[in-house]
């Protein structure tokens, strides 16, 4: 059989104008898919970013809540009644606000303030240089080295910013796992500190993060803190709960799957057609070969390694063509939202999959049907 | 008289449903001989090439049976037939059907890789076949660049390569001159027939009637009359 994928791969290569027709319709197509579903990821993981980065294993917030920005304040009240709850190891608040920062030449930039309970510094980021204990420090905060940070003129430990009049001192440069979605730099600070520094509705708390005894306990925290009228999430579901969000109520996720659709459907006209020519060409050679004693299972062999062969090497062009213009991009915007994730990958070579099985299946009949004897009569 | 290659049996033929029957070929009986240069001859439509395609076991006949050496082919599975015509038959179709993204000598080797013989091993054993049919300097050039006469004898290697006991040349010469012709069926009977060869030439071209052994006429899918041919090479 060896012998016979070599044959197949040179009549496939050696017809230079349809094997490149057929690896630009499929690179085209995994580009478009890659490249929309990782703008979707990225847009997701960064929405996320906040849950990620905290690391907290239950949320407690307003039932309101669809992501982590659009946080509404939970009364003190909620922050007791969580902390003698059964299953509960400890519960802390957190602080997340948006605020200005005056820069030194009088310019502002928003920033989001993470408060940290005072007490644990519970889901606080991972330091680069400073000392956690300087968050402690007067005006102490941490500034995270991200995407973002340029935006704050790179500032150094030392460094003094201007906050709603108050005097902000960078003790530490931190490094987080994902950067915010909005574009905005962030700062960590104390709970009470934020309270200080950013003004304030009735109630301040917004997310109360806990740390269950036990994940055995999750599922009875969940019940008690229902029964007070909010709701408490694991890490997993406030991130499927983001999820939803983007992609039930923004419109996003439909605009995505539209266009994941429309590049599939592009991919496979394309490369299905062309396929298709390449066999109806190839129809007396593939009765030929009928004639001369090959049979149809080896036939059918030689069409889906030709449709394979075609359909991974344009599955790799269009991964390595969106990974290319994606960190070009991410040269010129530090931000762009998109990633490209295994869950992105197995997506696009299913649907290649697809599209290498129906353009082979339309060959396949073809040659399949195609009777010897007409290659006498020809 | 050497032994029987080919038997024929009452052989019928035709397309078309009950009411709109048309027949190719009515009741053939023939013998086609080891060593020996059978023509088939006849006019456009007389049922030479559906003849030819049932004793290759390439056209199943409605009735009738063919034998080769004794063994019917038509009881045969579809995977039997692909397996004889492989390794009992070499064609020579009358376009050549040469694959032009394949290199001369990947042409030649295709049996041979049908038959899985390692690539290299084939592509060896091909290049001796080109070199019998004077094409080995050849080897490595697409054969749309060759002349007709060329890609005739390229086919032929291709037919041979794999030592068929029947060789089937359809038209061999009706895409080439006079002279060609000529020369490729005195190659194919001084070079390629022998004893444990059999081999058909289905043709309406007269000038080449010359080299045949026996000459059998077809018409209206009949055989009207079977007559020794002059056979000189």
């Amino acid at each position: 059989m060896r012998g016979l994928v070599i044959v197949a791969f040179k009549l496939l290569v050696n017809d230079r104008a349809k094997f490149a027709a057929l690896l630009v319709g499929i690179t085209f197509a995994v580009f478009l898919m890659v490249m929309m579903t990782s703008i979707f990821s990225g847009i997701l993981a960064k929405s996320s970013a906040t849950v990620t980065n905290v690391g907290a294993k239950v949320w407690i917030m307003d039932r309101s809540v669809t992501t982590p920005a659009s946080s509404i304040p939970l009364p003190d009240y909620v922050l007791d009644a969580a902390r003698s709850m059964d299953g509960v190891r400890f519960a802390v608040p957190l602080y997340s606000s948006a605020a200005l920062v005056k820069l030194a030449d009088g310019t502002f930039q928003p920033v989001t303030v993470m408060g940290l309970d005072d007490s644990s510094l519970l889901g606080r980021p991972e330091l680069l240089e400073g000392n956690i204990q300087d968050i402690y420090a007067e005006n102490g905060f941490l500034v995270v080295k991200d995407e973002e940070y340029p935006k704050l003129e790179n500032p150094q430990v030392g460094t003094v910013l201007e906050i709603n009049d108050h005097r902000a001192v960078i003790v530490g440069i931190a490094k987080v796992a994902s950067s915010g979605l909005f574009g905005l730099p962030t700062l960590y600070t104390t709970f009470n500190r934020a309270l200080q520094y950013l003004p304030n509705t009735r109630f301040t708390i917004s997310y109360i993060l806990v740390e269950p005894k036990s994940l055995d306990a999750i599922p009875g925290i969940k019940a008690q803190v229902d029964k007070l009228g909010y709701v408490a999430l694991t890490d997993d579901d406030f991130i499927k709960r983001i999820t939803d969000f983007y992609i039930h109520k923004t419109g996003l996720g439909t605009n995505i799957l539209l266009m994941t659709a429309i590049s599939f459907l592009v991919g496979l006209s394309i490369s299905g057609q062309t396929f298709y020519t390449f066999i109806i060409e190839n129809l007396e050679r593939f009765g030929a070969l009928k004639a001369i004693g090959a049979r149809s299972s080896e036939l059918v062999a030689m069409i889906l390694f030709q449709a394979g062969f075609a359909a991974l090497v344009g599955y790799g062009l269009g991964v390595g063509l969106c990974t290319g213009i994606m960190t070009l991009a991410k040269l010129k915007i530090p931000d762009y939202a998109s990633i490209i994730t295994y869950q992105n990958l197995a997506l696009a070579l299913g649907m290649v999959v697809i599209i290498a099985g129906v353009s082979s299946f339309m060959g396949v009949r073809r040659v399949l049907r195609i009777e010897p004897f007409e290659i006498f009569r020809s | 008289m050497n032994a029987v290659a080919i038997h024929g049996q009452d052989l019928v033929k035709w397309f078309g449903e009950e009411s709109n029957r048309t027949y190719a070929v009515r009741d053939v009986t023939f013998d086609a001989y080891f060593g020996e240069l059978l023509y088939i001859v006849g006019p456009s439509g007389s049922g030479k090439t559906t003849l030819l395609s049932m004793v290759s076991g390439i056209l199943r006949p409605n009735e009738g049976e063919v034998l080769v050496e004794k063994t019917a082919l038509w009881k045969m599975s579809s995977n039997e037939l692909a397996s004889f015509r492989l390794n009992k038959v070499g064609f020579v179709f009358q376009d050549y059907h040469l694959f032009p993204r394949l290199t001369t000598l990947e042409n030649v080797a295709l049996p041979l890789i049908l038959k899985k013989r390692p690539w290299h091993e084939a592509l060896q054993q091909a290049s001796k076949y080109l070199e019998v049919v004077g094409l080995l300097d050849r080897a490595q050039v697409a054969p749309v660049k060759l002349s007709g006469g060329e890609q005739q004898r390229v086919a032929i290697a291709r037919a041979i390569v794999g030592s068929p006991e029947i060789l089937i040349l359809d038209e061999p010469t009706a895409s080439l001159d006079g002279d060609t012709g000529r020369r490729i069926i005195e190659f194919v009977k001084s070079n390629v027939l022998n004893e444990k060869r059999c081999i058909l030439i289905v043709t309406h071209d007269s000038r080449i009637l010359e080299f045949a052994h026996r000459i059998m006429r077809m018409e209206d899918g009949k055989v009207t009359r079977v007559e020794a041919g002059a056979g000189r090479a």
